[in-house]
């Protein structure tokens, strides 16, 4: 790989790149669903290839190429820097990158259990009993399960001199009930909606969820839910879960603190951000025990943005995002980083597949957990709801005015839990719900959550993003707006 | 080796050297070179799928480029039945220890389940009605022609005191199937897409047109319309959350009413996830709402067969409000004792089917005369961030973006301020006023369809944003 990795580079410097980095990458994929007791997708893939981005003329270009020979590779530099060439038709400066040392780096994620060594069987077997487990729940009509495993190397080079090569195993799982009954549709997810937990780990992520003792509980739950009350439309108190507080952190702080979404480089797809430049230090994001990362480095957990060096070569660090309540930092890469007065990159430029260009993106941005139990915030609670595990989200395209729905909600009355709310629904402007934080629970309800299907760019990729959460309350939150008036 | 396979790992070689799209025959040539492959094994059936693409993009923003890539590839798709068990393997890798290895893998996955009772023999020879939407001059698109374009966009932002950002993406793409009953089907296509987004003060508008021939578009007629647009916006009132009367112009249409298209399947009927569950035969919305699936409309784009290989058929979904028809893969039809559709998604799969070229039927009026006719309402030019908040009453959630205009008398008066939308997307079928003829719309959430604008009443605004 190091052979066609530097023929690419060569070809671009002789075709006049003055900067160039390539990554080949090699991608497999396994995917295993169960529907309703028999299985649904069964299916493995594999893709490998090359994708050299160039700068000429003082403007970009990337082109791709699945043709892994000599002869392949050198067109598609070739074809690289022709496109960088015709960008500069249509540019209004010249790009300049941070400097960067180079690395001679390796890195392998933790992995305990490689997943494409377990027995395909065994897999099939864990999600057909847990699909079972629900399905023998009266009420229940429709379950299903999911596994996927992806094992991605790539080998990362630049002109600079840097040959870095990493593998990454990802692991994902989830199940779900589904009752409908009368004129509703009432679903459960387990260990979170929408695909599950997913994480930078091997088999063991599986082996550590449980599925088989979660099931009975989430078929109980969604087949409940019609006898529920509905969620009041009402001014209150909000404890969310820590799955929805991940999607939470995800939608009104790691997209707003996208330097390149903040400079409109995504005005006409992903939307920009009320973020702008001068915000930087001054803005009071949160209340003061808000304190938000982004971190990538393995000692903040297996995210879904951990690594060792981002796709533009430059080391995983942590960057101060919210700290006491304060902004303090964006998402920055090479060409964009001086723009906040670094020096340097913070790391963030990552690619799909070798086929696509590398783009700023989250890592795992984190809030840092606080210091109560769960018990204890509950118990603290006079009048409140607590809503877990995401149904529905949506957020403007500056990143202010948010609405989130959940699977189930429970009514706080007196510091207990008491009833069952169906169609759980909360809404806000992000800088006074943030404000409005008052209590976070401590490091053991802590959980790094990944989301897998992040989607950015143009064309259209997709990012595994990682946030860690632990259940939190807020005052005087909208609570039950997407239902009122209908 | 033998000549077959000399044979194959020829035909791959082919297909890995081409600097356009391979031709049918190469397609072919690879298709049946795995599938001796398979026969070589102990798979009783396999199908093959072939994908090709040769895609390029050229990005703006801040009126000048600041992405452009291009992409090309290649991958073979196997799957494979035995013993009443299937499963697929894909790889982008086409010399024949790779296929082989594609062929093993999926016969190791089908392997690993039960026996499926409901499995299907893949289906043998089938007749397609033709379709063309291989378009040379689309395919014929350079990089330099997308960058004078975007920089005579970004022109007349500067001119206007704008700042211009979007795409021109051209391209073309094949995909060829086949399988062990000798059925064998091709497709290709040229695609292009020109969008743009003008900012003034904090005013943005929007345009987006998309073809499969990049002539039917003008990118600068298109800039000439966001710009326009955003300047008018740029003076906002704020309005309260209400009800309001809302003229929604075609990518506004598309992005909330693509949001019903799964519940259409079959699949999703027996699974008890679709709105439509209890509601066939019933009027559900108002009856000038029709709509329809075809692939064969001169404004669609698409395959003429489904992932089973099957041929698309035309299907009337909704007749004058009433929800008549579903759309059936194999599986979906045998268990249910109708005709397959030709709507099914490759297999295996949870999901079935859907349609995938829906075509609502238009009326008459014009946005202009929508907007006449109007005593007080808001044009809607697009829609942002939408999701399902009820799935059997179809309520979605999302936000204006790019352009929200107050109709007062008859006139467009102003900006308004971006709105969040909680509506049904039921009652919303049901209360259209007014109907534009049906065109081929693009929005970013959902895939491309022919529909109309439409002047619809009461449409439910929850809350408002800070710009």
């Amino acid at each position: 790989m190091w052979e066609l990795a530097t023929h690419s580079l060569d070809i671009a410097r002789l075709r006049g790149a003055s900067y160039a980095d390539v990554r080949v990458m090699h991608l497999r994929q396994r995917d295993l669903t169960t529907k309703n007791g028999e299985v649904g997708t069964l299916a493995q893939s594999e893709s490998i290839g090359l994708g050299i981005r160039v700068l000429a003329n003082g403007a970009w270009g990337f082109a791709s190429t699945d043709q892994l020979t000599s002869d392949g590779v050198a067109a598609c530099a070739a074809r690289a820097v022709a496109i960088a060439k015709a960008s500069a038709l249509a540019k209004r400066g010249e790009v300049t990158l941070a400097p960067e040392q180079s690395f001679v780096d390796s890195w392998v994620s933790p992995c305990r259990k490689d997943p494409f060594e377990i027995p395909l069987e065994t897999q099939l077997a864990l999600l057909l009993a847990a699909d079972a487990e629900m399905h023998r729940v009266k009420g229940v009509t429709l379950t299903e399960t999911d596994m996927q495993f992806r094992k991605i190397d790539s080998w990362f080079a630049s002109s600079i001199g840097s040959r870095i090569h990493q593998r990454k195993f990802i692991s994902g799982c989830g199940m779900a009930a589904t009752s409908f009954q009368g004129q509703e549709i009432q679903k459960r997810s387990y260990p979170n909606s929408f695909g599950g937990q997913h994480s930078l780990q091997g088999y063991e992520l599986i082996e550590s969820l449980d599925l088989l003792k979660n099931a009975p509980m989430i078929a109980e739950e969604a087949a409940a839910l019609h006898s529920a009350a509905q969620c009041p439309e009402k001014t209150g108190t909000l404890i969310l879960g820590g799955s929805q507080l991940g999607l939470q952190i995800h939608e009104s702080v790691g997209h707003p603190i996208e330097l390149d979404r903040v400079l409109g480089e995504e005005a006409n797809f992903a939307g920009t951000s009320f973020l702008t430049l001068d915000q930087l230090n001054q803005l009071r994001y949160g209340s003061d025990i808000v304190n938000v990362v982004a971190d990538a480095r393995l000692e903040h957990g297996p995210g879904l943005g951990s690594f060792a060096y981002d796709d533009e070569g430059v080391p995983a660090q942590c960057t101060d995002i919210i700290k006491d309540g304060q902004f303090r930092g964006y998402l920055s890469n090479r060409e964009t980083a001086h723009l906040i007065g670094l020096q340097h990159s913070s790391g963030t430029m990552r690619t799909e597949s070798w086929n696509r260009l590398p783009i700023i993106r989250m890592t795992n941005i984190s809030l840092l957990p606080g210091s109560w139990s769960v018990d204890h915030l509950i118990a603290d609670t006079d009048d409140g709801i607590l809503m877990d595990t995401n149904r529905s989200w949506s957020i403007d395209d500056r990143r202010y005015q948010f609405q989130f729905s959940t699977e189930i909600g429970w009514e706080i009355k007196g510091g207990k839990k008491t009833r069952m709310l169906k169609n759980p629904s909360y809404s806000g402007i992000t800088t006074e719900f943030w404000n409005s934080c008052d209590a976070i629970c401590s490091r053991e309800h802590w959980t790094l959550w990944g989301t897998p299907n992040c989607g950015k760019g143009q064309p259209m990729q997709t990012m595994g993003t990682g946030h860690g959460a632990a259940p939190a309350r807020f005052r005087n939150i909208r609570i039950g707006s997407a239902f009122s008036n209908q | 080796m033998s000549a077959k396979n000399k044979k194959g790992s020829h035909a791959a070689a082919s297909i890995r050297t081409a600097q356009s799209l391979s031709s049918e025959r190469d397609l072919r040539s690879v298709i049946e070179a795995v599938l001796r492959l398979a026969k070589k094994t102990h798979a009783e059936e396999a199908e093959v799928h072939v994908e090709e693409v040769d895609d390029s993009l050229t990005r703006f923003a801040n009126n000048a480029i600041h992405q452009n890539v291009a992409e090309r590839g290649v991958t073979v798709s196997v799957r494979t039945i035995l013993d009443g068990r299937t499963a697929r393997a894909t790889t982008n890798r086409l010399d024949e220890d790779s296929l082989r290895g594609a062929i093993d893998a999926s016969l190791t996955l089908a392997q690993s389940q039960p026996e499926d009772a409901h499995l299907l023999p893949v289906p043998g020879q089938q007749r397609y009605r033709a379709v063309s939407r291989f378009v040379k001059a689309s395919a014929a698109v350079t990089p330099e022609h997308r960058a004078r374009a975007v920089r005579r966009a970004c022109d007349l932002a500067i001119r206007n005191g704008q700042v211009a950002a979007g795409i021109f993406a051209t391209g073309q793409s094949q995909t060829a199937m086949g399988n062990s009953r000798g059925l064998f089907a091709a497709y290709r296509e040229t695609h292009a897409e020109f969008s743009i987004t003008m900012q003034e003060s904090a005013a943005t508008s929007w345009a987006k047109a998309n073809s499969a021939d990049v002539r039917a578009f003008d990118p600068q007629k298109l800039a000439a319309r966001a710009s326009e647009k955003a300047h008018r916006a740029v003076d906002v009132v704020e309005l309260a959350p209400a009800r309001y009367t809302v003229i929604l112009e075609p990518a506004a249409v598309l992005d909330l009413v693509g949001f019903l298209f799964y519940d259409f399947a079959a699949t999703a009927l027996a699974d008890k996830r679709s709105c439509l569950n209890n509601r066939m035969g019933k009027p559900l919305f108002g009856n000038n709402i029709s709509i329809s699936d075809d692939v064969y409309h001169p404004l669609q784009l698409g395959a003429n067969f489904d992932g089973e290989g099957m041929p698309r058929g035309r299907v009337l979904l909704v007749d004058r409000g009433v929800p008549r028809n579903l759309v059936y893969s194999r599986r979906s039809a045998k268990a249910t004792r109708k005709k397959p559709t030709g709507h099914g998604f490759a297999l295996p799969n949870e999901y079935g089917e859907a349609p995938m070229n829906l075509v609502f039927a238009g009326g008459t009026s014009s946005l202009d005369e929508m907007i006449a006719s109007t005593d007080r309402g808001l044009l809607v030019t697009r829609l942002w961030y939408i999701r399902e908040v009820d799935p059997y009453e179809k309520i979605m959630t999302g936000m204006t973006r790019d352009g929200l205009f107050l109709v007062e008398k008859g006139k467009v008066t102003s900006g308004v301020r971006n709105f969040r939308f909680n509506q049904s997307l039921l009652e919303m079928l049901r209360n259209v006023e007014l109907l534009g003829p049906a065109v081929r719309a693009t929005g970013e959430e959902a895939f491309e369809m022919v529909v109309p604008a439409m002047r619809v009443r009461d449409f439910h605004f929850s809350e408002v944003t800070k710009f």
